[in-house]
């Protein structure tokens, strides 16, 4: 029996535990290695430095880079803001306070970290297109070309879906993009560290990842910034000391990074394995499910996702009230139940999944720690929490007499 | 967001869980209110049936919900409450009442909101039927 003071943690697509041993790598940093990396003149400042490089080698080496072309940052999010910010303000095609600065292509159903710093930028003075998803989520270099334009300056497309998991056609997009000369960034917050990455072979310029999402500390992630073919350059966000080669001024959080380094060491050496580990789980998670209870939907596309994360949604059911069923399972919910407008997981929306089964979709994600048993008790709460739900579902009885409820005047309020 | 202990004990059990009889059975039957109120795309869905005697007396009640625990569970209280009740009475029972007795954050009000809405639904619907059994019974009797 799992009790319900520890929970079953199928949410890594949120965060992850720190892996022990990132803690041990980290923990010298707090106490005698607590120098400064910005001082040069003393042993302290040296150690500092040391580690710091050690992290950017093992960072650089998770993605095929040199290891001077990765930046340390707080996170994704930053990253995001510093690649798609720094970079527009550098290949703007008119002064800032003009209009007609340039335009970017970016997609519906990227993660906010992207689509708010666009939308800075259209109030900046440039224009963006949005591709829409089609229904599996996977955006191709066909969609990306056909968004293009004259004057489109850079391209932010995601490598996975954070809610879905979908793969997008990175490099793919990545070749069309240097082929038109077109600065190309991507989200790779879901994909590095469980899939392998070449910065080379994949055509990016720009990628952003974090460490929390690959067993490593929060406040803390990379911005890798390709150095030749071509040399990309970004106006830095912050001003100062000019750490970071002037693009991330401040002084470097050591400890985080030495533990991100590890955290990317990791995931390198244990990737693949891992990787059929996890792909085995979740196919059993999602065939039991889909089997054990009638209209069951697994979200997105059926092959090209990442192996660790799902989004399932359960006719009928509403999300919330499956993760209170669910209490034992931490999970989340494409529900948007508790935010003050109602509307459901906009990245579902955008795939065209109907509102009511947006408002169904659990999002499970699995990670290192999760064990078969998990699985299996994650399996039986949840079709028993569908199964108490529908008993109570005006719609599942509406659909048991064969009712279509998108037929249905509803009296919304 | 924590859920307090009423709303997590209705979740779990719930009462008066139910219907009188399939969509086109209850539709027709006179002695019977249905309240049908939200939208799947909103998500929630409260449907509430009311028994009601000639003398416009709640004798029973079921519902079926589609939303989340504060939405089941202000539901459920629902039907608690109204069983025994005039429909005059029913009709006194506010939404804060619900807030109050399930202690619902301020992002669930509306749950309570569709529970209120949901017993008028009802209750108008019964008077409804029951007027038209009248205007029936005119030119039957004359």
């Amino acid at each position: 029996m799992i009790s319900s003071k520890n929970p079953i943690y199928l949410d890594h697509a949120a965060t992850t535990r720190c892996d022990p041993k990132v803690v041990e790598a980290m923990l010298p940093y707090f106490s005698e290695r607590f120098g400064n990396a910005g001082s040069r003149n003393h042993q302290f400042g040296w150690e500092a430095e040391d580690g710091i490089e050690i992290a950017r080698e093992q960072a650089a080496k998770l993605i095929g880079a040199q290891s001077k072309e990765v930046i340390f940052t707080s996170g994704s999010t930053e990253s995001n803001n510093l690649a798609i910010k720094g970079a527009a303000e550098i290949y703007a095609r008119a002064a800032s306070g003009q209009s007609g600065r340039g335009h970017i292509v970016t997609a519906a159903h990227e993660h906010k970290a992207v689509l708010d710093p666009v939308r800075r930028l259209m109030r900046e003075g440039f224009d963006a297109t949005f591709i829409q998803p089609p229904m599996d989520g996977v955006i191709t270099a066909e969609m990306v070309k056909a968004a293009l334009r004259p004057d489109t300056i850079l391209v932010s497309i995601m490598w996975v879906n954070n809610e879905l998991g979908t793969i997008n056609e990175v490099p793919a997009i990545g070749k069309l993009c240097h082929e038109k000369e077109i600065i190309f960034h991507t989200d790779a917050t879901q994909w590095v560290g469980k899939m392998p990455t070449n910065v080379e072979t994949d055509n990016i310029d720009l990628l952003s990842w974090s460490g929390h999402k690959i067993y490593g500390p929060k406040g803390v992630g990379a911005l890798y910034v390709r150095r030749r073919k071509p040399r990309v350059r970004l106006e830095a966000l912050q001003d100062g000391g000019g750490q970071e080669r002037g693009m991330r001024s401040g002084t470097q959080n050591v400890s985080g990074i030495v533990g991100f380094g590890k955290a990317c060491e990791l995931c390198r050496n244990d990737m693949e394995a891992e990787g059929v580990r996890l792909l085995a789980m979740r196919s059993r998670l999602e065939s039991e499910l889909v089997k054990r209870i009638e209209v069951t939907v697994v979200n997105g596309h059926a092959t090209k996702r990442v192996p660790n994360i799902t989004n399932i949604s359960f006719g009928f059911v509403e999300g919330e009230s499956l993760m209170m069923g669910v209490r034992e399972i931490a999970c989340s919910s494409g529900s948007a139940c508790t935010s003050a407008s109602l509307e459901p997981s906009y990245v579902l929306k955008s795939l065209g999944v109907g509102d009511d089964l947006a408002h169904s979709s659990l999002r499970l994600s699995l990670g290192r720690w999760t064990t078969d048993a998990e699985v299996d008790a994650a399996i039986e709460m949840i079709e028993t929490a569908v199964n108490h739900l529908r008993r109570l579902s005006p719609l599942y009885d509406l659909h048991k007499e064969g009712i279509d409820l998108s037929k249905i005047v509803w009296q919304s309020h | 967001m924590a859920y307090s202990t009423k709303v997590i004990d209705h979740y779990e059990n719930p009462r008066n869980v139910g219907a009188f009889g399939t969509s086109k059975e209850v539709a027709v039957r006179r002695d019977i209110g249905i309240g049908i109120v939200g939208a799947p795309e909103c998500g929630d869905v409260m449907q509430l049936q009311i028994k009601v005697s000639e003398q416009g007396v709640i004798e029973d009640a079921k519902f079926k919900c589609f939303g989340c625990g504060s939405a089941i569970a202000s539901s459920s209280l629902a039907t608690e409450w109204i069983k025994g009740k005039t429909v005059d009475e029913a009709l006194t029972i506010r939404n804060t009442q619900i807030v109050e007795e399930l202690s619902l954050p301020p992002v669930k009000i509306h749950c309570s909101v569709l529970a209120e809405d949901s017993i008028r639904s009802a209750i108008e619907d019964w008077k409804k039927k029951s007027s038209a059994i009248a205007t029936a019974a005119v030119p039957t009797s004359s």
